[in-house]
């Protein structure tokens, strides 16, 4: 009986990603979304395969050239390959991604339910602590983290979920409020289930789709924050390829080699695309309401 | 609206002072001396003591805090470790250029509004996708790229507008002309963000009773639209500006050190870089003050626009 049921359940999910995939690729928007995030994702997993060069190797001979057969997008300033570097910087930008929002997502779910489903008061001091984070600029609380612990990418990781939870929680306190007078919450509580369970089982999993959409919108802004706070020269520390510092040592060259410049902006552009594309899609296709929550 | 003003002034009262609160209490969680922290290593102990006693570093916690929450009500952010000049004179001095920057910004980003009011009205057509496709890519694009790109084609490849710097005060069309970059940076997005929020919600506004009854009285439809329906969308896109803020000054503080433009972003940076403790607080409070005055602002104009908004926020 558990079996067939389990059996059951496991087509039952299979086809709804079937599904959600190939209403995906039929629109040409979800389909560029699909195909970007993607490509990054296979990009960064297998950096060490894909870059032609090893990303540090100094060869000062062939300082700030411009593209070649060799060398696709060129060298920086110190010879190394841009192509290379950009591509072990896919590495740190989804790490920086994945971690951070990951965490994020964790923490935003668990106060956003308290906030929802607890008492006034404890939803009251939660917001407060929602809209003080909220009227920070990331930016700015960064340089002034910064100044204090010092530049890292654990640094910025910590900043990212600082500033970011307030999102999650939000939506999860949104979704648990309109939950918690349903008629299956209620007769779970009528039967005695403790809160932390019904929490758990019963207003959780349906509340994930909307915060995955949120979180999918989401990756590009953490990635150009990153890459911003690497620009500055306060994330991640040289000789470690980032996207952020690359378009810096681009900037330092704009006259010299702008290709270095053009290059480095191009992914971050396409990145952008794609999990905005991706995001609005899956929205479309999972929630059609939300897009007026946020 | 009285008693609603007033709720709302004390919850950004009280919102400000929590983030003050939460960044002075940051300085204590680094382990050591603060005045360590602030100095940096090399500073004398003559110098160290007079830090501390200036904060009242020996006191209590509360003491402290104390201290500084009545200095900050009195307008005193703090001394320059350097100049020794008040942090608010330096930050007041460098606010204008921001204020202008994030205001033209905020200008240019009303392009939005005909766009997505005209992609609502001839919803689904060419315009309506191109529009849509446009917009949804430019949203989310980061400043930063925008910043350089637009620095790399049009200053140093084409030449057209100025590299660097905020041009001569006085010649406003030179201020003006160095103001056309950063401004396209920061309000790029912003076009975009503006055009979804207007069009969805005039495609709401349209289906809705009085424009119904005033499509029934046998009205124009350009009266309908610019007398009846256009003002009940723009509403939600000032809410999303309020909001939006503290975006756009993260992104001012890029675009101004991207285009080495004055403003607070940049005092911001050249302090962090120093390590000028005193100066990277004071700019980071004042920011916040700015940033909490303007949500509250934007839910004050849309609470005394549409009295539903006043029901909705208790």
């Amino acid at each position: 009986m558990s079996a067939l049921k389990q059996k059951k359940a496991e087509v039952a999910g299979t086809g709804s990603i079937r599904a959600v995939l190939s209403r995906l690729s039929r629109d040409p928007m979800g389909l560029i979304g699909l195909v970007i995030v993607a490509s990054f994702v296979a990009i960064a997993l297998f950096a060490d395969v894909l870059a032609p060069y090893d990303p540090s190797k100094i060869d000062i001979l062939i300082k700030l050239q411009g593209p070649s057969l060799e060398h696709l997008f060129g060298t920086d300033q110190l010879g190394r390959d841009t192509l290379s570097r950009l591509i072990h910087g896919a590495q740190i930008a989804l790490m920086v991604a994945v971690v951070s929002i990951g965490v994020a997502v964790v923490i935003g779910s668990i106060l956003g339910s308290i906030a929802g489903y607890g008492p006034s008061w404890l939803d009251f001091i939660i917001m407060l602590l929602f809209d003080t984070i909220r009227s920070f600029p990331v930016i700015m609380f960064a340089l002034a983290v910064v100044v204090l612990f010092g530049p890292s990418l654990t640094t910025i990781i910590a900043i990212i979920i600082a500033t970011s939870f307030p999102t999650y929680g939000r939506l999860m306190r949104t979704q648990t409020q309109t939950l918690r007078n349903s008629e299956y919450v209620l007769s779970a509580r009528a039967l005695g289930i403790p809160t932390p369970v019904i929490l758990m089982r019963h207003i959780l999993p349906n509340t994930i789709g909307p915060i995955l959409i949120v979180a999918s919108m989401d990756v590009p802004f953490v990635i150009s924050v990153e890459a911003g706070l690497s620009f500055l020269g306060l994330g991640v520390r040289p000789p470690t390829p980032s996207w952020g510092s690359i378009l810096n040592d681009g900037y330092t060259y704009i006259r010299n080699s702008p290709w270095i410049l053009f290059s480095a902006g191009a992914p971050l552009i396409l990145v952008t695309i794609g999990f905005t594309f991706l995001g609005e899609q899956l929205r479309d296709i999972l929630d059609p309401k939300l897009g007026r929550n946020r | 609206m009285l008693t609603y003003t007033i709720q709302r002034i004390l919850l950004a009262i009280l919102i400000v002072a929590v983030a003050v609160a939460t960044m002075f209490l940051m300085i204590h969680a680094v382990p050591g001396d603060p005045a360590n922290v602030m100095l940096g290593p090399r500073a004398t102990p003559e110098i160290k003591a007079a830090l501390r006693a200036r904060l009242h570093l020996d006191e209590s916690m509360t003491t402290q805090l104390y201290y500084f929450f009545s200095g900050l009500a009195q307008g005193d952010f703090g001394f320059d470790l350097r100049s020794k000049r008040p942090v608010l004179d330096i930050v007041l001095e460098q606010f204008p250029h921001t204020l202008i920057l994030v205001g033209s910004a905020l200008a240019v980003s009303t392009i939005g509004i005909p766009v997505g009011c005209y992609a609502a009205i001839h919803r689904n057509g060419v315009f309506d996708r191109v529009a849509g496709t446009v917009s949804v890519s430019i949203i989310a694009m980061p400043a930063i790229v925008v910043g350089l790109y637009l620095l790399l084609f049009f200053s140093v490849e084409l030449r057209l507008f100025p590299v660097i710097g905020a041009g001569d005060s006085d010649d406003w069309l030179d201020y003006l002309w160095h103001l056309v970059l950063p401004v396209i940076t920061i309000g790029i997005a912003w076009i975009g963000y503006i055009s979804r929020i207007v069009r969805a919600s005039m495609i709401e506004v349209m289906s809705q009773n009085h424009v119904r009854m005033a499509r029934a009285f046998g009205l124009p439809e350009s009266k309908i639209i610019s007398r009846y329906a256009l003002r009940i969308a723009v509403l939600p896109s000032i809410t999303m500006l309020g909001v939006g803020v503290a975006f756009i000054l993260s992104s001012t503080v890029i675009t101004e050190i991207i285009f080495s433009r004055p403003g607070v972003g940049r005092l911001l940076y050249e302090s962090v870089l120093s390590r000028n403790y005193p100066l990277v607080m004071g700019t980071v409070i004042f920011s916040t003050i700015f940033i909490v005055g303007g949500t509250t602002i934007a839910d004050l104009i849309n609470a005394m626009l549409d009295p539903r908004a006043r029901k909705d926020a208790n």
